[in-house]
């Protein structure tokens, strides 16, 4: 097993509130990794964490080999980390595939002199961008909105269209933040194939969510949150019957301290 | 200007082509229309172009990168007073407009820079104050900078400034063909601001339809989802107000040759806000209704003012109503009529920021 990511102690406080408390684990490379806990656990500050948003206190992430620049989502782009919103959000005012035109930003190289001048070397980047996010598009499969704004598509493809954004940077793993949230029974079967296609063509997938059988049914691995601590970290079916993560969900003698 | 002749009604989107050439022949014949009915009217053209100059350069900042920007007259007094410095008897210093037009716009670019870097975490209401601050402190500092050496003459302004020459044509002159037949210099500014229009509304579409447009709209749209697909914000929101705040200063300075005098009372607060109103008229984002917007809000109060004065002075035998208060009044009705209308504005924001005919086998919309 190659480690894709690991993150090393990472402790993240908001005033006297520890959102993340020495939390420590690692993904492998080409593993679907789910992060799973109740409420108010920390799921989302560590996505914030791990992709700039916010600065840890403490702690470091290596991610392929080396360490990650703390709080520069840019650059943290750049080295192949893509994130997803738990409440959806798009680019409003663009269509479906300037949405995904927009997410190769990070893998395009014109400059202002280029545009102003309309190169040739910037014509031929406009005319490939617009193509591989068409790909994107068909990838996700709603390229018949292509030509949508984004605010106009259903519930279910806002979602879709959020992963082909994702994926435009080209990264290498992609983090999920509760994709099947809202989602019904259908659109999760669609979303749990398409995730699945993801990882076998080799991105590596971090998943945050709720939907338990997706988790089990899909994560090759599972680390459960509980008050910012990991008290969890094994396979899906192991992680069930860990009593840790029982008491966290049902409220057991963890919680009567 | 492709979707400017879109927006003719009727045939505009089935004939792109033929609207064109129509838009070009009216934007060239516009000026000899307007002299049917007096000089005065080619002059107010003038200054129409210049405010298309400023909305689109502004509407760059607000409607493409969503920076609300109070203090834009700032850069159009920067590009002005380069002018006044560069090309006037006031420090003697007599340099051509070739020099002094891009120095202008990129002193004004810097301005932006400076403006930008304090408000890079400011958005919407916060970031307007902040602009409104700036724009009133460049006016001040103008006012002001004459201890303890005189550099802006203050409230007096710069007068004599020197004439636009283009190739060896002084366009402040009036053009002498013959004895007897000749090109009023108010002509000869129009189509030279006229090239100015076109060539900035060329430039903008580019911007807008590229990695730069894109990125900008991304961060208008939602500046967290613009950061995690890695798109640098500091520095994009920064070419944002440097490159609006170029068109700012090529105006600014066009506007000094034009005039021949700049003073600060040509850049008050009340100036941004009359472009800003002609961006939100036209519609906010699109190149098209901006235009239109600058346009009309430039021209309908003249046309309204010089209806008006007749008509007070037949009905009352007096005119009670000073134009200037009415040209106030004129734009706070269009405003308040067009909030309650159209908030959109008249051309409502369409803008693309893609080409579709990049897409062999794609025809049209998808649904």
């Amino acid at each position: 097993m190659i480690k894709l990511l690991e993150a090393r102690n990472i402790n993240k406080r908001f005033g006297g509130l520890t959102a993340l408390s020495d939390v420590s684990l690692s993904i492998n490379k080409g593993e679907i990794y789910g992060l799973i806990g109740p409420n108010g656990a920390g799921k989302t500050t560590f996505f914030n964490v791990l992709t700039g948003a916010y600065v840890p206190e403490e702690g470091e992430f290596v991610f392929n080999g080396s360490e990650l620049p703390l709080g520069r989502p840019d650059r943290i782009v750049a080295r192949g980390i893509a994130r997803t919103f738990q409440n959806i959000r798009l680019f409003r005012e663009m269509t479906a595939l300037e949405n995904v035109m927009a997410g190769r930003h990070i893998r395009t190289k014109t400059g202002l002199l280029g545009v102003l001048l309309q190169t040739a070397h910037t014509r031929e980047e406009e005319r490939l961008t617009t193509q591989r996010a068409y790909e994107l598009l068909k990838y996700v499969g709603i390229e018949r909105f292509a030509q949508t704004l984004s605010r106009n598509l259903s519930y279910g493809d806002q979602r879709r269209l959020e992963i082909a954004r994702a994926l435009a940077t080209e990264p290498r793993l992609l983090a999920l933040d509760e994709p099947a949230a809202g989602m019904n029974a259908t659109e999760t079967g669609h979303l749990r194939h398409l995730i699945e296609t993801i990882r076998n063509d080799g991105v590596t997938v971090l998943l945050i969510e709720h939907h338990v059988k997706l988790i089990m049914g899909l994560c090759d691995r599972v680390a459960v949150l509980d008050f910012g601590k990991k008290i969890a970290e094994d396979a899906p079916g192991e992680v069930q019957r860990n009593q840790a993560v029982i008491d966290a969900y049902l409220g057991g003698a963890h919680h009567a301290r | 200007m492709n979707n400017l002749s879109q927006a003719i009604p009727f045939f505009g989107k089935r004939n792109p082509k033929l609207a064109l050439i129509i838009l070009l022949v009216l934007a060239f014949a516009l000026p000899l229309v307007a002299a049917i009915f007096g000089r005065t009217w080619v002059r107010i053209l003038d200054f129409a172009m210049l405010y298309i100059l400023l909305a689109i350069g502004l509407n760059l900042v607000v409607g493409f990168a969503g920076l609300l920007d109070l203090g834009y007259i700032a850069f159009y007094a920067v590009g002005a007073y380069t002018w006044a410095f560069l090309a006037s008897p006031q420090f003697g210093v007599h340099l051509p407009f070739w020099i002094v037009l891009p120095l202008g716009a990129a002193f004004a670019a810097v301005a932006g820079i400076l403006l930008g870097f304090p408000t890079l975490r400011l958005r919407g209401d916060y970031l307007a104050i902040v602009t409104l601050g700036f724009g009133e402190i460049v006016r001040i500092f103008m006012n002001n900078l004459t201890h303890p050496v005189n550099i802006t003459n203050g409230p007096q302004g710069i007068g004599q400034l020197d004439p636009l020459v283009i190739f060896g044509l002084e366009i402040n002159r009036d053009l002498q063909i013959t004895d007897t037949i000749s090109i009023n210099s108010l002509f000869l500014f129009y189509y030279v601001f006229l090239g100015a229009v076109a060539l900035a509304v060329l430039l903008i579409k580019r911007l807008q339809v590229s990695r730069v447009g894109r990125a900008w709209a991304a961060i208008r749209d939602d500046e967290l989802a613009a950061k995690a697909i890695g798109i640098n914000t500091r520095n994009l929101k920064l070419l944002a107000f440097a490159m609006g705040a170029t068109f700012g200063g090529v105006a600014g300075g066009l506007f000094s040759a034009f005039q021949g005098f700049v003073s600060p009372e040509s850049f008050t607060l009340m100036e941004s806000i009359a472009v800003l109103t002609m961006i939100v008229f036209g519609g906010m984002g699109n190149l098209a209704g901006v235009i239109v917007g600058a346009l009309a809000l430039a021209c309908l109060p003249e046309v309204l003012r010089s209806i008006a004065l007749p008509v007070q002075e037949r009905l009352f035998g007096a005119v009670y109503l000073d134009p200037e208060i009415l040209r106030m009044l004129l734009l706070s009705l269009a405003m308040i009529f067009m909030m309650l209308l159209k908030p959109e504005g008249l051309l409502p924001a369409q803008a693309r920021y893609s080409r579709i005919e990049h897409l062999p086998g794609m025809k049209g919309s998808g649904q």
